[in-house]
């Protein structure tokens, strides 16, 4: 009885370096929030600028709707094309990268190269490539084309790297050849996860994609940007809300191609579980970045 | 269950399943050609690209190591104190959230539905066009950048943690509630030990993510050291952009260490 209350106490006392960390994070708080000058006259001001913005921002104005749609189209064609041309160079990448199909020396610098399109945000990239390139929506293209390098072909290689050995040893048995044992035993089991990573990081191109005209490199985000800087706040508002419905097909549109790849779903059945399932909304598998 | 015809040919797929696949692959294959004929590119810029590349990097080097102490380093810490108090932030708002976006935790549908709508609509609006918006309220500066990590991450953090909780094992809870114990004792002592490691894992998580996006916020006046990146763009000081990018590059290694090794250690 006796230790089983002194065990129940210890339960309840509240852990030691729980308590330095706690303190350790708010002296954190205290001396950050110092540091970047945050008054609360400042947050009382904005509270009050924010009823007088949200004024503004409604109701939205789509009167320039010409601009808006060509603006979006040019976002959505920068997607498909850094998705594509993502998704085909990290292929390959990703099978180099590979540790336990590749000797070291071929898939370290693989491995630096996804590393380093990984390293930094999408936007920096564009900013790069708006000077070597040029204004327009090649430069975001190849700004998305590397962050899809970086993702597709880490989360590539890393599923290559946890597939079984007993295909790849059976089907090496028989004598294939290295094209032969990628072909029949390694690509059926990670061609699942791969339509996965696929249609995550065109989702994921699409939302940058919007966002790459900020730094000049095309799509609605030069127009959004424009837009706010000439205090168009009407406007920024209808193109904030053709991004977040654009964006919203783009996720639904995504959720199918993984119902129809992954689990074989047909046409006729997501109709029916459209129907039967109304209100619970397909689950994703993962979250950006 | 049918009998099988002799000459049965066997097929990985229904022709349902190939009709589907089919859509899908004309559908990719209409939308990259369509994109390909429709996308503006000045094909005279793709020429002289390898121009331009050289000509950049004949810019940026050497490297202005230099405008580090003086015009980097104040900036970089801002940037740092941004992801940090964004994702604390964050953190504190995402957890109720959380609990009543689980239906678990809490059994009333409208209010799962409420709570993620809040999260849907959190996680659909990029944090530079949050930063946009806190700009236009707050005016330029870190305040408006903490505030659109913060908005940002309160969909992913509270979506991974509602989703965490719905996987609880019920046991320790029923027992809990049969011994009487009140739903906020149920909360930290049945579901909370639960949950701990993954919450502390999606804060680890979202953390390294915010230190990458806290980057970029300054080129919309948030604050930090996207915006001495972007005065640097805007005079065309090259050697400056390069010692910026070299020091995001070393902050961003840096995190994710930071973030394996305390993963590590404490979960």
């Amino acid at each position: 009885m006796v230790t089983s209350t002194a065990h129940r106490l210890a339960v309840l006392r509240p852990n030691r370096w729980a308590r330095l960390g706690a303190l350790l994070l708010l002296a954190y708080v205290v001396y950050a929030t110092a540091q970047m000058d945050v008054s609360w006259e400042r947050v009382a001001a904005g509270l009050h600028n924010a009823a007088h913005f949200l004024n503004r921002l409604f109701p939205p104005n789509f009167s320039r709707w010409e601009l808006l749609s060509k603006g979006l189209l040019e976002s959505l064609e920068i997607a498909v094309l850094a998705s594509t041309l993502g998704i085909v160079l990290s292929l390959p990448l990703g099978f180099i990268a590979a540790r336990n199909l590749m000797p070291g020396w071929a898939s370290w610098p693989a491995r630096l190269v996804i590393v380093s399109a990984r390293s930094f945000h999408p936007v920096i990239v564009a900013i790069v490539f708006v000077k070597a390139v040029g204004f327009g929506a090649l430069a975001g293209i190849l700004a998305l084309t590397v962050a899809s390098i970086g993702f597709i072909g880490k989360l590539f290689a890393e599923a290559i790297e946890e597939i079984s050995l007993k295909q790849v040893e059976a089907v090496r048995a028989t004598g294939a050849s290295f094209m032969g044992i990628v072909a029949i035993a390694v690509l059926p089991q990670v061609f699942a996860r791969f339509i996965g990573f696929c249609t995550y990081q065109l989702d994921s191109n699409l939302r940058n994609s919007t966002m790459v005209g900020i730094v000049g490199a095309g799509g609605i985000g030069g127009t959004l940007f424009a837009a706010f800087q000439r205090f168009d706040y009407d406007y920024v508002c209808a193109i904030l809300i053709s991004i977040i419905a654009l964006i919203m097909i783009g996720e639904m549109v995504a959720t199918y191609v993984r119902a129809i790849f992954i689990d074989g779903m047909t046409f006729a059945e997501m109709f029916h579980r459209r129907l039967s399932a109304l209100g619970t909304r397909p689950e994703r598998r993962f979250d950006d970045e | 269950m049918n009998d099988v015809p002799a000459t049965h040919s066997w097929r990985r797929f229904t022709p349902a399943q190939r009709l589907a696949r089919f859509t899908v692959y004309l559908a990719i294959v209409a939308a990259i050609v369509t994109s390909i004929q429709t996308v503006e590119i000045i094909p005279e810029f793709l020429s002289d690209a390898p121009e331009q590349v050289a000509d950049l990097l004949r810019r940026m080097w050497p490297i202005d190591v230099a405008y580090y102490p003086k015009g980097v380093h104040a900036a970089l810490m801002e940037t740092i104190h941004i992801a940090s108090l964004g994702t604390l932030l964050a953190l504190i708002l995402a957890l109720p959230v959380g609990i009543l976006a689980a239906h678990n935790v809490c059994p009333f549908t409208p209010v799962n539905l409420v709570a993620k709508l809040i999260l849907v609509s959190s996680r659909s609006v990029n944090s530079l066009v949050w930063a946009l918006l806190f700009v236009g309220i707050f005016g330029p500066g870190a305040l408006a950048g903490t505030l659109a990590i913060a908005f940002r991450s309160i969909g992913f953090v509270g979506k991974l943690f509602g989703e965490a909780l719905e996987e609880t094992s019920r046991g320790s809870i029923e027992a809990l509630a049969a011994a009487g114990a009140p739903w906020a004792s149920r909360l930290s002592f049945g579901y909370w030990p639960q949950v701990k490691p993954s919450f502390w894992s999606i804060a680890l998580f979202r953390w390294d993510i915010n230190v990458r996006e806290s980057a970029v916020l300054g080129l919309v006046g948030a604050g930090g050291i996207g915006m001495t990146l972007d005065s640097a763009l805007n005079l065309f000081q090259w050697n400056r952009v390069a010692t910026i990018l070299a020091a995001i590059f070393f902050v961003v290694i840096l995190a994710e260490l930071a973030v394996t090794f305390v993963r590590k250690r404490i979960i």
